[in-house]
């Protein structure tokens, strides 16, 4: 056997493998050892970076799937065709993690089919649970087209044609509701969230940000598969998502600012801590500066100008989930809360393995349907 | 008929006997249980049954101990789940694993739980617990009322130990009806509020201090709206959102369809007559 039939040790492969190696570590331990030993989880913090990243940030972030499915078949914008199936991709891989993350995080994992059955409609999580096991099923099928054709299977091809349209209005539905409903999530806890952050408003808030996160992954991902497959970048579809963006981060900031202002919660601004910091620079690196650097033309046309406001507008985006979920809940708590590294090496292996995914996908079927 | 505890801290001498009576109906001792009394859970106590004290001193509520007796200075505070009058566990639960039993309790059914904390994060007194190191089955837990021993006559375990009838048990109207004659009978001693009459929209345990409830580590600032309105609120509006969103979408996709219809058969006409 020829030594060079196997892949490559690149730096970004030994990178994957370490990070895969710790993983599993962490896997075992909290399979056989329990929450207690493999997270920083207290009766004081219950929820901490799987719940307040892989599933609240990882369903955010995968919100570009439902946007450019609603812009190109609702709004009829054929043009950004192209960039479309990628970004299917990217969603449906991003709810899979969410997901895995849940069977991690979840205390008895093998109960997680109780919400089938186990109705309380009185309860957010209940309804985040049904919409998010729905759309994992529309983008399953939304992104099926791409295997179909790999084995050439023409009669469930018609038959998704047929249904397309039914199937995104499904999807965008089933987002609207959940994108918001993670924001519901926080509005039981008036007293335990920080002024900063907890607004009756919370609902819109989320789902606004998430339809911005979402463009700024399509502009993100697009950059980074231009670059690791070697591809022309479609950027004047690029730029015109980039000033939808901004419309929608201008609209974001104007109404945080009034809920904000309306609701007097800008009087600690006065007080240096913690929580101003992180908010000041969630609104700073979130909203201000992508939102002055998507007003300039040039910027928004210029490849490095477009990318640099969308990793803006996602680590804002970041920001904001970690200080709704997590930070914001600490100064009620009067606990701190760290992830133990095996949480973090959980979180990174998913991530990762969300990568390979996607890498392979790209290789054996047809993810990018222009070329 | 919805039963409720009263609480007077004034009277409370931190002698921690519920402490201990409450681990024995729970099965929580960590020795095995004495002589001089049985396993039964459903056992009558009294002021008199002999405990095992040293199993006493938790100074916070965990899996181990479901009620606790913490001091601030002078004054003694026992703090076990509130048993909201619309509770916020009953509400967030996705499975419904709690609810409120008509006589009052509030309980948990471990057998649906899945395990997603979500009652731990909304509680707003921060009550329940988990057992963080059983790998399979951890439970959330927390106080019932003694719910079981409520089904045979008996009252909660740590209202029968009591002394000094610091914590009494009683039908929820009769004991704020009491409350309020102490406060009226003492006016100088109470602070003239009861705790758990309106807080979250009211509690099945009631509080009476002579110092601020904030400083013997209850929250302040509870709104006196049941927490579940503020959820509820939202998840009503979820048809409407279907049904005008669904709406909406389809009609913005007709017109955009059609207005390309409308487009390419211009485009042709002008073709065909230049």
């Amino acid at each position: 056997m020829s030594f060079s039939k196997l892949p490559k040790f690149t730096f970004w492969r030994g990178v994957l493998l370490v990070i895969l190696s710790a993983g599993f570590y962490s896997s075992l331990l909290r399979f056989t050892k329990g929450l207690g030993a493999a997270t920083h989880l207290t009766d004081h913090f219950p929820w901490g970076l799987w719940i307040g990243f892989d599933v609240i940030c990882g369903v955010g972030l995968a919100a570009g799937g439902f946007t450019l499915a609603a812009i190109v078949y609702v709004f009829n914008l054929r043009r950004f065709r192209p960039i479309l199936r990628p970004s299917i991709l990217t969603a449906f891989l991003g709810y899979a993690l969410v997901a895995v993350a849940l069977l991690f995080d979840l205390g008895k994992p093998y109960n997680i089919w109780h919400p089938l059955v186990m109705w309380n409609p009185h309860s957010v999580m209940f309804e985040v649970a049904w919409c998010v096991m729905l759309y994992l099923a529309v983008l399953a099928l939304e992104f099926s087209p791409a295997v179909f054709e790999r084995f050439k299977m023409e009669k469930p091809l018609r038959l998704l044609e047929a249904i397309t349209i039914p199937l995104v209005i499904v999807g965008v539905l089933l987002s609207t509701l959940h994108q918001s409903s993670l924001g519901s999530l926080f509005l039981i806890v008036p007293s335990k969230l920080h002024p900063y952050w907890y607004s009756p408003l919370l609902p819109l808030f989320f789902f606004i940000s998430a339809v911005g996160v979402g463009m700024a992954m399509v502009i993100f991902e697009s950059n980074l598969s231009a670059r690791a497959f070697g591809r022309e970048i479609e950027m004047p579809l690029l730029a015109a998502l980039g000033r939808a963006m901004g419309g929608v981060l201008g609209v974001y900031g104007i109404l945080r600012a009034l809920d904000l202002w309306r609701r007097g919660a800008l009087v600690p601004l006065r007080e240096p801590s913690t929580e101003t910091l992180l908010f000041a620079l969630e609104i700073a690196l979130g909203v201000l500066i992508p939102l002055l650097l998507l007003l300039v033309r040039r910027v928004r046309e210029n490849r490095q100008g477009l990318f640099a406001a969308a990793v803006l507008v996602i680590s804002g985006f970041l920001l904001n989930r970690l200080n709704v979920s997590i930070t914001g809940l600490e100064y009620s708590a009067h606990a701190h809360y760290f992830p133990k590294w095996t949480e973090v090496s959980v979180t990174l292996s998913m991530v990762g393995i969300m990568f390979l995914c996607f890498a392979l996908a790209a290789r054996y079927l047809n993810v990018f349907e222009a070329d | 008929m919805s039963m409720a505890i009263l609480m007077d801290t004034t009277r409370c001498v931190g002698c921690q006997r519920c402490v201990v009576a409450c681990k024995l109906v729970n099965g929580l001792l960590k020795s095995s249980p004495s002589d001089f009394l049985a396993t039964d859970a459903l056992q009558p106590l009294s002021p008199d049954t002999d405990l095992a004290m040293d199993e006493s001193g938790d100074e916070e509520l965990s899996a181990h101990a479901l009620n606790v007796v913490q001091a601030h200075g002078s004054v003694y505070i026992r703090r076990f789940c509130m048993h909201c009058q619309d509770p916020t566990c009953v509400s967030v639960c996705p499975v419904g694993a709690f609810s409120k039993t008509p006589a009052g309790p509030v309980v948990y059914a471990e057998a649906r739980c899945m395990g997603c904390r979500y009652c731990m994060m909304a509680c707003p007194f921060g009550v329940p617990r988990y057992e963080w190191n059983r790998v399979w089955t951890p439970r959330v837990r927390k106080c019932n009322m003694c719910a079981p021993r409520m089904t045979k006559g008996l009252k909660p375990a740590c209202t029968e130990v009591c002394p000094v009838q610091a914590g009494v048990f009683g039908e929820r109207e009769d004991l704020l009806r009491e409350a309020e004659n102490r406060l009226r009978q003492e006016p100088t001693k109470y602070v003239q509020h009861i705790y758990g009459k309106q807080e979250v929209g009211g509690t099945s345990v009631l509080y009476l201090s002579a110092v601020s409830f904030e400083a013997l580590g209850l929250p302040a600032n509870l709104p006196h709206d049941a927490l579940p309105t503020y959820t509820y609120r939202m998840l009503s509006e979820i048809p409407s959102v279907v049904t005008l969103g669904g709406a909406l979408l389809g009609g913005i996709w007709w017109m955009t369809k059609r207005r390309e219809e409308v487009a390419k058969a211009e485009k042709q006409e002008r073709k065909a007559h230049p």
